[in-house]
């Protein structure tokens, strides 16, 4: 006989080794070597959550009662995965570029993170995994109840709810414990899923195991076998072909669908290469665990006594045979398919009930500002803490108050039903732009009614729920709501017309109503992301130029990412912007990268409704959306006509383009320079002409002669000024100027610019203050001088004041040297303040005094060659000038 | 959205990748119908509807399917640079 | 004789040089120098002619010209252009604005007094 309490020391020693896996793979992968998790093995590993206790115990008795049929439980499956070119592969993508952490979040995020979606989806999902999570701690009960039988201990009900709620219990702790631990941006657990793949091969060598040990240990081979299985009570197979179709397809559409299933193949997944493994060695898995159900079963019937469970012949037929390593080696394995189940079942949906239901809520209790002011991080871990300990309450009070029957075993097909209701939203958003939340909507609310109506509440048995009456004659008497005989058809396998009717009305709904109604702008744009998943590259612009600031976007990241993951996006973004520091700009681009961010941690729907609040509810709409898509439509032929060229083709084109372009801008600046000097060349020489032209032709008395004369001789000046300055100007902006570095005191520089500019034999009036002038300079003084008289001469010749004055004003400021240049006359008027320092930039009536508009321009090439500045003062009461003279080249006197 | 202009002729290793991409998309097809086939099997005397031969077809075409998939993911190239625009709802045409 | 030329020109050489060819000539020429008020001149007599030059402080001599060709008063008034960019888009523009003569400077004073003649009828 075997001892109760060696299996309780068994597989409490297994608890805790598993608790050490999660917790070495954690401590592993917070060293950042996550390789060897994220390995194809361990993905393909992970998966096998598919095979519950269903499986372990369950198919058995499946076998056992129904034969063959069993095997397309498997099937299913292994369709979707060797075709994961199709479905798999898209979803995961979509969920790598959309941060997905549920399939809540996918439908919710495909429909224009739609809210309401998301809790639908939630809420589909708790119904349907509920009872599942039930059904698993019946067979960890009833498992160790058969240990207990067998070991003459007597085991009351009591016993069995005490055990049922300490593996709950446990279960919560573990989960709790390496399921949010952290909130991770990519919602990966690595201890979990190593758990889960340590208990992947314990099941699977368990059941390998009884299954040799049936095979060649009690019926003597493999072909005693086959003549066993053709003797015993299944042995003819005639499948019916509603129920075999209707379960490969129920089986194949909730690997995809079920909330614990997405969480591993999609959102757990890391790269597509593990895809490609998967899809072989996942339906191997599949089969080995399918490969002995038959024999077990058989072997088990032609053993076991009429009155046995063939639901627990995996352990019951060791036992009877006195296996009794054997048989604790397959508690283990059906321990470990239950415990396995519920952690990531529990997981996903605690995360789709914190991300839709909770945050969602706790948000719009908030004023808007909560969201920068809130500790949001420890309202999502501890409302994902709470909800797992509440979604596992739930399993273990379905469990007490199903009162653990017969009324659990068909559960398997029912929540494959409800969770399938999915499946319609999910293939249209993936492959059918057209789809949109109206049709999702309806969708899912007519099949989950029909499922609840039809599948879920007849589970509970006749009078359980739905009374003898209605089964026989419909609700309130109506007989075409019947619910095993919708529409009136009946002597329809209940199976197959729950899931025809509710799958068929669904997608009825699902398609019917998307086609009459509108998607909003959200939608479209990511209905087309998710379906054109590989044409895109990036995700999709959904926000405007905004009037949230960087800084309340980094407080709002730091409360959800973490302080350091959240500034070391910050830091990237500003860097890529060509910006230092931690604050970026706030760019459509922006917020769309950083919503994402968010969404790997809270779900697309709330992260879009966090940014929301802090973006002032700027959304897109459809002038944006024709905006954003025109400009993909461009990127995208325009990188598809880079293809067809050759890189170096395109890299000259480029040059030659660039090139043209600053040509082209080169050519107007020229052709508005050439013009100007043509004016300016043109005016002197009209008056050098017409009376030189006078003095040739006519004949003119002497005082005219001379007038006209000097005038000749006044304009020849101004062309050679002019030309002066032309090529000075030339020299000063081509850079090559020659700077002749001398010292001297600034006072000495300002006397000899006085002189050259001769104003003092004019009438402006110059005042200085000799004391504050005792500056030494060190730089190009000739240069120097040459902008002092500019400025000197154009206060004497524009002044326009009866008494003019110029005031010259030395300071010292921070090192450099300032020199003010003021006048009392009318000075520049604000508009033209920016233009004076333009080449020809004459003001009006400037052509009297013979300037060309040069000389500020000249004095700031200078002034730029020199390393100071000058600049226009406004507000002096005239016109006003600073030059700036920088530190270097000034020393104070000592 | 379409892409204005998609690559005709391909050279040989390309082709080769897009009819491998083919038989994936193929392949479940492929083994749905043979996962169907028994339910046409004649069944007329009880030798001909025998589980035992059931297993023996079944797990047969499992296997054989799980080879293919093998075969098929270590041919298959992932990264869609190769001929940069694969048709995710289509089959590769040229 | 004695007929009336109106000047507008913003150099005061080239106003003194070419009145003092016209006067000579036996022209009544009066001259004016800002853009802004040279409409209003026109406008208290209108000339037998007017000497319009393009670069004028205030307002371009191009819409001087097309205000002059709006006005009825004035539609008809020979206008000859003076302009310093010699550039041909500068005459097309005169051309198509209704001037009646192009003249570049610098010019001779043959030229201007040829034109000037040209232009009222002489």
């Amino acid at each position: 006989m075997i001892s109760f309490n060696l299996l309780i020391v068994v597989s409490l020693m297994y608890v805790v080794f598993l608790f050490l896996v999660a917790f070495a793979a954690e401590r592993r992968a917070a060293q950042g070597k996550t390789s060897w998790v994220r390995s194809s093995v361990i993905y393909t590993l992970s998966l096998s959550i598919y095979c519950t206790a269903w499986t372990f115990y369950g198919a058995v008795g499946y076998a056992a009662r129904s034969g063959l049929e069993f095997v397309t439980i498997y099937l299913g499956p292994t369709l979707v995965m060797i075709g994961w070119w199709w479905l798999v592969r898209k979803l995961v993508r979509i969920g790598r570029t959309q941060r997905l952490t549920s399939i809540a979040d996918l439908i919710s995020s495909r429909y224009g993170k739609s809210p309401v979606l998301g809790v639908m989806v939630t809420v589909l999902a708790i119904v349907g995994t509920t009872p599942y999570i039930a059904l698993q701690l019946q067979s960890v009960t009833q498992s160790i109840a058969v240990f207990a039988a067998s070991s003459d201990e007597m085991w009351l009900p009591g016993d069995l709810n005490r055990a049922a709620m300490w593996v709950a219990v446990g279960l919560a702790v573990f989960t709790v414990l390496f399921g949010t631990r952290n909130l991770d941006a990519h919602e990966r657990h690595h201890g979990i899923v190593l758990a889960i793949a340590v208990e992947a091969v314990v099941k699977l060598c368990a059941l390998l195991a009884v299954g040799i040990f049936v095979v060649w240990g009690i019926a003597g081979g493999v072909g005693a076998t086959l003549e066993l299985i053709d003797a015993s009570a299944q042995s003819q197979w005639s499948p019916s072909p509603s129920r075999w179709i209707g379960l490969i397809f129920v089986s194949g559409a909730a690997f995809v669908c079920l909330p614990r299933m997405f969480q591993v193949l999609v959102v757990e997944n890391s790269d597509e290469q593990s895809l490609s493994t998967a899809s072989w060695a996942f339906p191997t898995y599949l089969m080995l665990m399918s490969l002995f159900v038959v024999p077990i079963a058989v072997v088990g019937l032609d053993l076991m006594p009429e009155s046995a469970n063939p639901d627990l012949f995996v352990v019951t037929v060791p036992i009877s045979e006195g296996r009794q390593g054997l048989a604790i080696l397959a508690f283990l394995g059906g321990f470990s398919s239950a415990t396995s189940m519920v952690i990531v079942a529990t997981l996903s949906l605690a995360t789709m009930v914190s991300n839709h239901i909770i945050v969602p809520s706790w948000l719009n209790a908030r004023t808007p500002g909560a969201v920068v002011s809130g500790d949001v991080r420890q309202v999502v871990i501890m409302s994902r803490r709470v909800s797992i300990s509440v979604i596992l309450a739930l399993g273990y009070v379905y469990f007490r108050v199903s009162g653990g029957g017969t009324a659990l075993a068909s559960i398997g097909l029912v929540s494959f039903i409800g969770v399938v209701q999915v499946f319609p939203a999910m293939i249209g958003g993936v492959f059918w732009r057209g789809a949109n939340r109206w049709g999702a909507g309806a969708g899912l609310i007519v099949g989950f009614s029909v499922w609840l109506w039809t599948n879920f509440l007849p589970s509970f048995g006749i009078d359980a729920v739905i009374s003898q009456a209605v089964f026989l004659g419909g609700p309130f008497g109506i007989g075409w709501l019947r619910p095993e005989a919708l529409f009136g058809i009946s002597g329809t396998d209940p199976f197959v017309h729950a899931l025809f009717w509710s799958i068929f009305l669904n997608t009825s709904a699902f398609i019917f109503v998307s086609i009459l109604t509108f998607p909003n702008p959200l939608e479209r744009l990511q209905g087309a992301q998710f379906v054109n998943v590989f044409d895109y590259s990036s995700g999709a612009r959904t926000w405007l130029q905004s009037a949230a600031q960087a800084e309340d976007l980094l407080v709002m990241s730091q409360r959800i990412l973490g302080g350091a993951e959240a500034l070391s996006i910050f830091a990237t973004e500003a860097r890529s912007q060509g910006k230092t520091g931690f604050q970026p700009d706030v760019t459509p681009d922006f917020i769309g990268r950083l919503e994402r961010e968010l969404s790997g941690s809270v779900g697309a729907a709330t992260a879009h409704a966090m940014i929301g609040q802090l973006t002032e509810g700027t959304i897109v709409s459809v002038d944006d959306l024709i905006a954003v898509a025109d400009e993909t439509a461009q990127i995208m032929e325009y990188s598809s006509r880079l293809e067809a060229k050759s890189a170096e083709a395109n890299s000259t084109a480029r040059a030659l383009r660039e090139a043209n372009e600053k040509l082209t801008a080169l050519s107007i600046q020229k052709d508005a320079f050439l013009s100007q000097i043509s004016h300016e060349l043109r005016t002197p020489m009209t008056s050098i002409r017409a009376f030189s032209d006078i003095l040739r032709d006519e004949d003119v008395e002497n005082v005219a002669r001379k007038r006209f004369a000097g005038i000749i001789h006044e304009q020849s000046n101004r062309l050679t000024r002019l030309l002066d300055d032309l090529l000075d100007l030339g020299v000063l902006e081509s850079g090559q100027v020659q700077l002749n570095i001398g010292q001297d005191i600034l006072a000495d520089v300002l006397d000899r610019a006085v002189i050259a500019s001769g104003v003092n034999t004019g009438k402006l009036a110059i005042a200085r203050r000799a004391g504050n002038e005792t500056v030494n300079v060190h730089t190009d003084l000739d240069r120097l001088a040459q902008v002092f008289i500019n400025l000197i001469s154009n206060a004497a010749k524009y002044c326009a004041n009866d008494v003019p004055k110029l005031r010259i004003i030395v300071r010292q400021f921070a090192g450099q040297t300032i020199i003010d240049f003021c006048d009392n006359g009318a000075g520049i008027p604000s508009e033209s303040q920016s233009m004076i320092f333009e080449k020809f930039s004459r003001l009006e009536d400037e052509g009297k005094a013979g300037g060309a508009g040069l000389g500020l321009a000249i004095c700031r090439q200078i002034m730029g060659a020199l390393g100071g500045d000058i600049t226009y003062l406004p507000g002096q009461g005239g016109a006003a000038f600073r030059v700036t003279l920088p530190a270097a080249q000034v020393l104070v006197l000592q | 959205m379409k892409l204005p202009s998609r690559t005709e002729f391909l050279d040989r290793s390309s082709y080769r990748q897009r009819r491998f991409r083919d038989a994936a998309r193929w392949l479940p097809i492929f083994a749905g119908v043979l996962m169907l086939l028994p339910l046409m099997w004649p069944r007329e005397t009880p030798d001909q509807s025998q589980t035992s031969n059931g297993i023996v077809y079944l797990f047969g075409l499992w296997v054989i399917l799980v080879v293919l998939a093998f075969v098929l993911s270590r041919v298959l190239r992932l990264s869609e640079s190769l001929d940069g625009n694969d048709a995710p709802n289509g089959w590769g045409g040229e | 004789m004695g007929q009336r030329v109106l000047l507008i020109e913003d150099e005061p050489n080239i106003i003194e040089a070419i009145s003092y060819i016209l006067t000579k000539d036996g022209w009544t020429v009066h001259t004016h120098s800002d853009g802004e008020t040279a409409m209003s001149k026109v406008m208290q007599r209108v000339p037998d002619l007017i000497i319009l030059d393009v670069m004028l402080p205030g307002k371009s001599g191009y819409d001087i010209l097309r205000e002059l060709r709006a006005q009825a008063e004035t539609k008809d008034v020979p206008v000859m252009m003076l302009t310093a960019r010699g550039q041909s888009k500068d005459r097309e523009m005169a051309t198509s604005l209704g001037a009646t003569q192009f003249m570049t400077k610098p010019f001779s004073n043959a030229e201007v007094l040829k034109s000037v003649r040209a232009l009222a009828g002489l």
